[in-house]
């Protein structure tokens, strides 16, 4: 009864309006046809808007640009020494000096500031951790990508992979840091040599699991060329797992050249790094006294790895669209 | 199967091969100082050396020293030690130390396994409460920090604290458990990161809600069907593990000085001693690779839908 009542109201409202007044003839027009499906919809913002929601996460991200922005600007402060140079008293030299007003974090079993060496060596070990996590990373995406999808390559990279794959690691980062001149592009170049292996595997992976879905099929039976298909197909798919492994890799990258010191095959004491300095401060470790000298380069180290850890797991969570509801 | 089996050795043993090929041509890159001790050598003169390089057969052409180096292989020779421990027989050295290194190592494993599942189904249990978020801090600790870094302080405080001893004693069984914890602790963050992860997955699938329906006790369905079905993927690296326990861990023997093979591999490379280390690159990769085949062939067992022989997929 209600209903037939409505609809009379409604049947009288528009007697009302002239045929014409209802509906309109619209002029066409090919840019505004275009916009038929916009949505305000950006990818990268909405993978912020989930990004910022992990408080723990920004709050690393904090801690991560203020190191790093004190790395750049700590030596154009006033008062900093240089991380290279001795420190006398009298005729001796300022060893083991204890934290005070003048030596904020002592100096080391030389008589040099630690303070100075520590923001020096986070910026070289991170340096040295960010240009691996990418390199490793980049040369992992070609590689993987191409052993991936094209049918022709995977016998053969699957192959080189297994005889790679066997070759410890260790060893041949060792033989290249000892064949060539110690330095931080020879840390670098032996990190690289076979870092690239379990990324391009990843890859590898991945691109079997999506490369016949329908879509990449259609896409293929349309005759999209190869190089496309990797770039606009495959890899956006791939976008969060791959940024999770860089942030992964830098870490790691940070933690081999720890390794890589231990064992005695570091950079050169000239160019402090934090595994230098982890190194140095193992040495007189044992002496309660100087245990400093670990502990302050020990907190730097971990805070950084730590930050780039929950960083990236964080970002993995937001880059994935499921996630942006 | 038992055909899949000796394709996959038959495999391996071409892979072997090849590593032992490009593993003895790296070492022909390093400098010829090397082959002597520093004092020798500073003593003798160019030709001296020259002769005592040929008398080593160093001089010949390569190839004549690959086949050389394949024949020693196959007759299951490895050659004396060079500079490591000189006239040594590189196999006595490695016999020597490999007794100090399994213990620890199959100690470790098991420690991670039962304190990782422990840890692992305690953080499924209360997802997002305080046994999660201690747990979930501890994994990401070990995860990131470097473990030269937390080795040391273990060293340092740890010992301190409960009154053990800093350094490895062969007949003092208190010492031997800070090296056995300090491996574990990693293991056990991956355990218990899987398990973690593999459990909430599983919580919601549909045969859980089923097996629950049926009025299946938690207990019983926790150990009867989630365990078993988050134990497959960890059963692929479990051999490969156990079997890696002969290489020693580097950082935690040579922080408790334990004499086993942890540092071997690196002492033998800085010091050039090139029958050692073709040796050692020769069993760590044979470890690898029968590791990685026992892997596959233990999550056969344990899941009966993985069937190795036949490729699934799209192929």
């Amino acid at each position: 009864m209600k209903q037939v009542k409505l609809e009379k109201s409604i049947e009288a409202q528009i007697a009302q309006y002239d045929q014409n007044m209802l509906f309109q003839q619209a002029e066409y027009d090919a840019n505004e046809a275009e916009q038929g499906g916009y949505s305000n919809y950006s990818y990268w913002r909405s993978t912020w808007r989930s990004f910022t929601k992990n408080k723990i996460a920004i709050f690393f991200l904090c801690l991560l640009g203020a190191m790093l922005l004190f790395t750049i600007i700590q030596p154009l402060l006033p008062n900093q020494r240089n991380p290279n140079e001795v420190f006398w008293v009298g005729t001796a030299p300022d060893m083991n000096h204890r934290p005070d007003s003048e030596f904020w974090f002592g100096t080391n079993s030389t008589g040099q500031d630690l303070w100075a060496r520590i923001w020096s060596g986070t910026r070289t070990s991170l340096m040295i951790g960010v240009i691996v996590g990418l390199l490793r990373a980049i040369v992992g995406i070609v590689i993987g990508a191409i052993w991936g999808y094209v049918r022709r390559a995977d016998r053969v990279l699957t192959e080189i992979y297994n005889v790679l794959h066997n070759i410890p690691n260790s060893i041949v980062m060792i033989l290249f840091t000892y064949i060539l001149s110690p330095g931080v592009g020879t840390m670098i170049f032996s990190m690289c040599v076979l870092g690239w292996l379990p990324m391009s595997r990843f890859i590898r992976n991945q691109i079997v699991i999506i490369r016949d879905r329908e879509y990449n099929l259609a896409s293929r039976c349309l005759g999209t060329p190869t190089r496309r298909m990797i770039t606009k197909n495959l890899l956006p798919y791939l976008v969060s797992v791959i940024m999770l492994r860089i942030s992964l890799a830098i870490p790691a990258a940070i933690s081999g050249e720890v390794f890589l010191t231990y064992i005695g095959l570091g950079l050169p004491v000239t160019i402090p790094s934090l595994g230098n300095l982890i190194n140095e401060g193992r040495i007189v470790m044992m002496s309660a006294s100087s245990r400093y000298q670990i502990i302050f380069p020990a907190i730097v180290l971990s805070l950084i790895t730590i930050s780039f850890y929950v960083i990236g797991n964080a970002f993995a969570d937001a880059a994935d669209p499921k996630n942006h509801v | 199967m038992l055909k899949y089996i000796l394709k996959r050795l038959l495999l391996s043993v071409v892979t072997l091969f090849i590593i032992a090929t490009v593993v003895f041509l790296l070492m022909r890159l390093m400098p010829e100082t090397g082959y002597f001790d520093a004092d020798e050598y500073d003593k003798m003169d160019a030709e001296q050396i020259e002769v005592a390089l040929k008398a080593m057969g160093l001089r010949d052409p390569i190839p004549v020293q690959l086949f050389r180096f394949y024949r020693q292989i196959l007759s299951g020779d490895f050659g004396e030690s060079v500079v490591f421990r000189p006239h040594v027989e590189v196999s006595k050295i490695i016999a020597q130390k490999i007794p100090y290194s399994v213990p620890f190592g199959l100690a470790s494993v098991g420690i991670s396994l039962i304190v990782g599942l422990a840890l692992g189904t305690l953080m499924a249990r209360f997802p997002h409460k305080l046994p999660d978020i201690i747990g979930n801090g501890y994994v990401v600790f070990i995860n990131a920090v470097p473990a030269a870094v937390y080795y040391l302080f273990i060293q340092l405080y740890i010992s301190d604290i409960l009154h053990l001893p800093i350094l490895y004693d062969e007949y003092n069984p208190v010492s031997w458990i800070l090296p056995a914890v300090s491996m574990s602790l990693s293991g056990i963050a991956s355990y218990a990161m899987w398990i973690r992860r593999y459990m909430l997955d599983q919580m919601t699938k549909d045969y859980i809600s089923f097996a629950r329906a049926k009025g299946m006790s938690n207990r019983k369905l926790m150990f009867r069907h989630v365990m078993r079905n988050a134990f497959v993927p960890m059963a692929q690296n479990l051999p490969a593990n156990i079997l890696y326990t002969i290489s020693g861990s580097l950082y935690v023997e040579s922080l408790f000085s334990i004499p086993g093979m942890g540092g071997l591999l690196i002492a033998a490379i800085q010091k050039q001693d090139n029958p050692l280390v073709q040796a050692l690159v020769l069993i760590y990769s044979s470890i690898g690779i029968l590791g990685l085949l026992l892997g596959d062939l233990l999550m056969a067992v344990c899941d009966p839908r993985i069937k190795l022989s036949r490729k699934g997929g799209s192929r």
